[in-house]
């Protein structure tokens, strides 16, 4: 649906020079909630912004949906743009207009017809929750309420990409998690492709298929959100992740490596579980096939959009060989295994 | 007679003015011509100053119109014109005026050069109300495929309408002062009665009478533009 090549942004020229963007390169498909994750100046805002030539390009092509958007004319562009949705962190709703007419403004612009595009907005005003506050002006709504009614403007001419920079940036955790559980219905029954840039991994968690992590103006790490939680490339990655994750193992527990187990030894083994096999019981068939004694130190377990999702940290004792089969089997279960010592001989 | 808070009108223009049966309608009339000159340069000023403002505002740098030359120039002729003292621009427009209206003495040719002081005026006073407006409204729009005239229609005017409201009020206002400096110069309205009685035959009582009317004139568009443009906000509370 947008395919980004080798883009690069510069702001400004000479001493003043800023380089937003480095040869960023990406694909991102029809129907799915991309995330776009990164710290604060690392260029998530230009490299959105690109998309819908808010900002041009210093180098680079962007394609939405075959068309090289680098190469419209201003007319072309601004079709364009009525295709494509943007939300925003600040909401940027017309203080002038009632909610009812703050949907209705892309339409007019657009040059809908009137009764047409009522009915639209009627429609959408429904879809967000918002039918009872149609004739309300946006100062009386709540920071929630106001990102309803940026979605049901973003969607007024039936967009076939939804751009949201930092929408809930502004908005408190359970908030934030009604306004995702919306983009999430709106991709689903519209099947709306959805770029969503965040600088909080839990909606990247809650929402997002895929994800990108850009770090320096340059994208570090690509992948299936599943993935990049359960193995991480990067250090930006994983940073991100353990912001909300807790993978960091506590102190007083690798402190225990130093146990003496006698004639067994010891592995501290870290296990990642999921979807489907966060449900088995896969930890205790082990036991029970192997004599090896599993002792669980930590371990947490968390919901990856629809998909449950976990790691516990184990510490394995028994014979080496014992040890090294019970590894084997964790991993022909599909269980993401990393050993984190080879202390305890 | 009339008798307002306590002072006895009558005996009033009696001690001050002498032979004073043709004072109110005299002020009457002034006032009117005033209230004329004022509201019409005020109209002719913002007819050509909003332009000039909504120029000035997007063809800066980073705008919808950016133009940087166009900026500079007309933000020159602006500065220009506005650093000219009244009444040295009211000498000055004799001869356009004569050209436009065909004299240069009595209200309608005083509406010249009282526009043409307020223009500059009106237009850093819009641009300033135009350049409150959050640039992430423009950018809304711009994603939302706007064309520039509709961002200017849609988008910088309406949100901009609070604060150019209560700049017409100001605006009138200062022209109200103005139109008493061009009434010296035979322009007509409270500035010529205020001159011609007040100043020129000592009549002091006639003075004040102006200044108080005035005073009652600026008061009133204050309290005007203050409604207009409270209602404006309040419904949108
Ligand atoms: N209009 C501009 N002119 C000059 N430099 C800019 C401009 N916009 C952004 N930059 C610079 O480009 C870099 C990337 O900015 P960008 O807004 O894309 O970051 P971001 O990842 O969105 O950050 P944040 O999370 O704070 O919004 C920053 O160093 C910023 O200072
Ligand atoms: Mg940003």
């Amino acid at each position: 649906m947008i395919e980004i090549s080798n883009l690069t942004k510069i702001y400004g020229s000479g001493p003043q020079e800023v380089m937003a963007l480095k040869e960023v390169s990406l694909s991102i498909r029809k129907g799915e909630i991309f995330g776009i994750i990164g710290l604060s100046g690392a260029g998530k805002s230009t490299l959105i912004r690109c998309i819908n030539m808010l900002e041009r390009p210093t180098q680079g092509t962007i394609m939405v949906d075959g068309q090289d958007v680098g190469s419209l004319n201003s007319l072309e562009l601004r079709q364009l743009r009525q295709k494509i949705g943007m939300i925003f962190q600040h909401f940027n709703l017309l203080s002038s207009r009632t909610v009812f007419e703050n949907v209705m403004f892309p339409l007019e612009i657009a040059a809908v017809p009137k009764n047409e595009a009522a009915q639209k907005v009627n429609a959408l005003l429904e879809l967000v929750g918002l039918t009872d506050k149609a004739q309300v002006y946006p100062e009386q709504l709540s920071g929630g309420q106001k990102q309803r009614v940026g979605i049901a403007r973003a969607l007024a001419n039936d967009p076939k990409v939804l751009l949201s920079d930092e929408a809930t940036s502004a908005l408190d955790p359970q908030t934030t998690r009604s306004i995702l559980g919306l983009l999430k219905d709106i991709n689903r029954q519209l099947g709306l492709t959805i770029v969503l840039i965040t600088h909080d991994m839990n909606v990247i968690k809650d929402a997002c298929d895929r994800v990108a992590v850009i770090d320096d103006s340059t994208i570090v790490e690509v992948g299936d959100v599943l993935n990049i939680f359960s193995n991480p490339g990067t250090p930006t990655s994983r940073s991100f992740i353990n912001s909300i994750v807790n993978r960091e193992i506590p102190a007083e527990i690798l402190q225990r490596q130093f146990i003496d187990h006698g004639l067994n030894s010891s592995r501290l083994i870290r296990v990642s579980f999921i979807g489907a096999s966060a449900g088995e019981p896969i930890i205790s068939s082990m036991v029970q096939k192997y004599a090896v004694a599993a002792n669980i130190l930590y371990g947490n377990i968390d919901q990856l959009k629809d998909i449950p999702f976990g790691n516990l940290t184990l510490e394995l004792i028994g014979p080496v060989e014992t040890i090294n089969e019970a590894l084997d089997f964790l991993r022909k279960c599909g269980l993401e295994i990393e050993v984190l010592n080879h202390a305890g001989n | 007679m009339l008798a307002i808070s306590g002072i006895n009108l009558a005996a009033f223009f009696a001690t001050y003015l002498g032979d004073y049966d043709w004072v109110p309608a005299a002020v009457l009339f002034a006032s009117w011509e005033t209230l004329y000159m004022v509201f019409l340069s005020t109209a002719v000023s913002y007819l050509v100053g909003m332009p000039l403002a909504i120029i000035l505002v997007t063809s800066e740098k980073g705008h919808i119109l950016e133009n940087l030359q166009l900026n500079q120039v007309l933000g020159s002729i602006v500065n220009a014109v506005r650093s000219l003292p009244f009444i040295i621009l009211l000498i000055l427009a004799i001869p356009f005026t004569r050209w436009v209206v065909g004299t240069s003495i009595g209200t309608v040719a005083s509406i010249v050069p009282l526009s043409l002081a307020a223009i500059p005026f009106v237009a850093r006073l819009v641009e300033t109300s135009l350049k409150e407006i959050d640039w992430g409204l423009i950018e809304a729009a711009l994603s939302m495929g706007a064309s520039n005239w509709q961002i200017i229609t849609k988008v910088l005017l309406p949100e901009a309408m609070p604060s150019v409201v209560l700049g017409v009020a100001i605006t009138a206002i200062n022209l109200v002062g103005y139109s008493a400096m061009a009434g010296v110069l035979g322009g007509g309205g409270l500035g010529t009665l205020a001159y011609y009685h007040g100043y020129m035959r000592y009549q002091t009582g006639i003075m004040w009478i102006t200044v108080i009317v005035l005073i009652v004139i600026v008061q009133g568009i204050q309290m005007l533009g203050d409604k207009a443009a409270g209602r404006i906000i309040n419904k949108r509370r």
